[in-house]
């Protein structure tokens, strides 16, 4: 059974977003999706400084098995990203909600976040 | 409806993650990939591979029916099988393409020696049925019998620990002469079959039993601390190992002077025209395609059928690719004309990455080799 944290928001495409009291975004990948992956080998980021556009495929993540593109839950810029997934990709496996984020991002509008799904909703979607 | 093997409950009871393999429900995995690949390469493992096929042969004709059938010649195995007082048979194995009269890859397999009248083959789950067909139409005319052993299934235990584990479960007088054989050779009692040989760069036995007894072994080796490994571990080792996978590295479309099995073609015999041999000979000053094992040399991960790009502009892909765990790093073989020349690069999401051109194996038990 995978775990899915009431405090955070989800999209349909497996991504969690946890709003930061500096008014940024942590998202990462859900621990169903990371399940689903299996052993994680590599994670490519998006550049910090990059514009994304909601649900534009933005980063990479490679398990043993195959190579997965993870999409922007919502618009806006990339300003940070997870230094330590470079020599220690299982992080995602092993703490997808903490150590294993991804990238932060400055949402264009904070608001977005309201339109993702809860995590009743998400739990809904992988049923 | 998929296939299920003898041991499908235990890989359930496991918690296995299973995909559909050629029409048979097999573990893809138990719980880490990572942790089955690495329990191989430094203690024991073991694959339920009761997919595949066992296919003896039986007739007087056999060896030269065999000579005819397959690109490497069985004239090599000399070992005498079971000695008429023994119980214990001991016979020596060979690798070898099947080939079709245009020299493409119909099945690689194994072939056992037991006794002049009598060989085994060990056959691809996908091409069982094909391989049967293949061989029953050429068989009748050298009075050879093939007899699909579905009754018998199949158990890699692999690893540097594997011998002693499944030493130590057999009958002694089995147990003896496993402890005494040969890197690819096998022994015997009665329907219990040992061989050593495998499919990962590792020492190991491959198991051929009575499909009643496999959930027994199973249990048995589980509980000596023997880590149930899916298709998944099973495929980075054969990667790591260099060695091929029929149906991604070979097929009908490829030779085998052109995927890397020129070693196990035996051209030494010239008056033994085995099926394919003209083929083979046409190509066999300049064979058209050639097979290199390339290493990536930044981060990333090569897979099949990657774009690759010679220094001298020839292109070609990758047959197989992935993440190799006792390198930490990515590794692929690939297919490119026989006239590129490295360094390649290949082609990750419209990126060109360089890599460096090595000759397989790249991991021989336990050991990095490039």
């Amino acid at each position: 059974m995978s775990n899915t944290p009431a405090e955070l928001k989800y999209a349909k495409s497996h991504e969690w977003v946890k709003k930061l009291p500096d008014g940024t975004l942590l998202i990462g990948i859900t621990d169903h999706a990371q399940a689903a992956l299996g052993d994680l080998v590599f994670v490519e980021t998006p550049k910090v400084g990059r514009k994304l556009a909601a649900n534009e495929a933005c980063c990479v993540v490679e398990s043993v098995k195959a190579a997965s593109d993870v999409y922007a839950p919502v618009a806006g810029t990339v300003t940070e990203t997870n230094a330590k997934l470079g020599e220690n990709p299982e992080l995602v496996n092993d703490a997808p909600y903490e150590g294993g984020w991804l990238w932060k991002l400055q949402p264009d509008k904070l608001a977005d976040v309201d339109g993702l799904l809860d995590a009743d909703g998400y739990i809904a979607s992988i049923a | 409806m998929l296939k299920a093997t003898a041991l499908h409950a235990e890989h359930l009871r496991l918690g296995a993650k299973l995909v559909d393999f050629a029409g048979w429900d097999m573990p893809i995995q138990y719980a880490s990939q990572l942790d089955e690949h690495h329990a191989v390469r430094k203690s024991a493992g073991m694959f339920d591979v009761a997919h595949m096929s066992a296919v003896d042969l039986q007739g007087a004709r056999t060896r030269e029916f065999l000579r005819l059938l397959l690109a490497n010649d069985v004239a090599k195995l000399k070992t005498p099988g079971k000695a008429p007082a023994d119980a214990v048979g001991v016979g020596k194995a060979l690798y070898s393409c099947m080939l079709d009269e245009h020299g493409g890859v119909i099945d690689d397999l194994i072939v056992y020696f037991i006794a002049e009248d009598a060989f085994r083959l060990v056959v691809n789950a996908g091409t069982t049925d094909k391989d049967l067909a293949w061989l029953r139409a050429k068989a009748p005319a050298f009075g050879v019998d093939v007899g699909h052993r579905s009754d018998l299934g199949i158990l890699a235990v692999q690893g540097p620990e594997a011998r002693a584990k499944v030493d130590a479960l057999l009958p002694a007088e089995l147990a003896r002469a496993c402890a005494g054989l040969t890197p690819f050779s096998a022994a015997w009692l009665g329907d219990r079959f040992v061989g050593r040989t495998g499919y990962t760069g590792e020492d190991g036995y491959e198991l051929i039993l009575p499909q009643a007894d496999l959930v027994a072994i199973w249990t048995d080796l589980l509980a000596a601390g023997v880590a149930p490994c899916g298709l998944g571990a099973r495929d980075t080792l054969r990667l790591e190992a260099g060695m091929n996978l029929y149906g991604q590295d070979m097929d009908e479309t490829v030779s085998p002077l052109e995927c890397g099995l020129a070693w196990t073609v035996s051209f030494a015999d010239e008056g033994r025209a085995f099926i394919g041999r003209a083929a083979l000979e046409a190509q066999r000053a300049a064979p058209p395609r050639k097979s290199i094992g390339l290493v990536l040399e930044g981060r990333g991960v090569l897979r099949a059928h990657m774009a690759v790009r010679a220094v001298n502009g020839e292109l070609g892909e990758t047959s197989s690719g992935g993440y190799a765990p006792t390198m930490k790093g990515s590794i692929a073989m690939a297919r490119v004309p026989g006239s590129a020349v490295g360094p390649y690069e290949v082609e990750i999401r419209g990126q060109w990455l360089p890599t460096r051109e090595v000759k397989p194996p790249f991991v021989r038990h336990g050991k990095v080799l490039v």
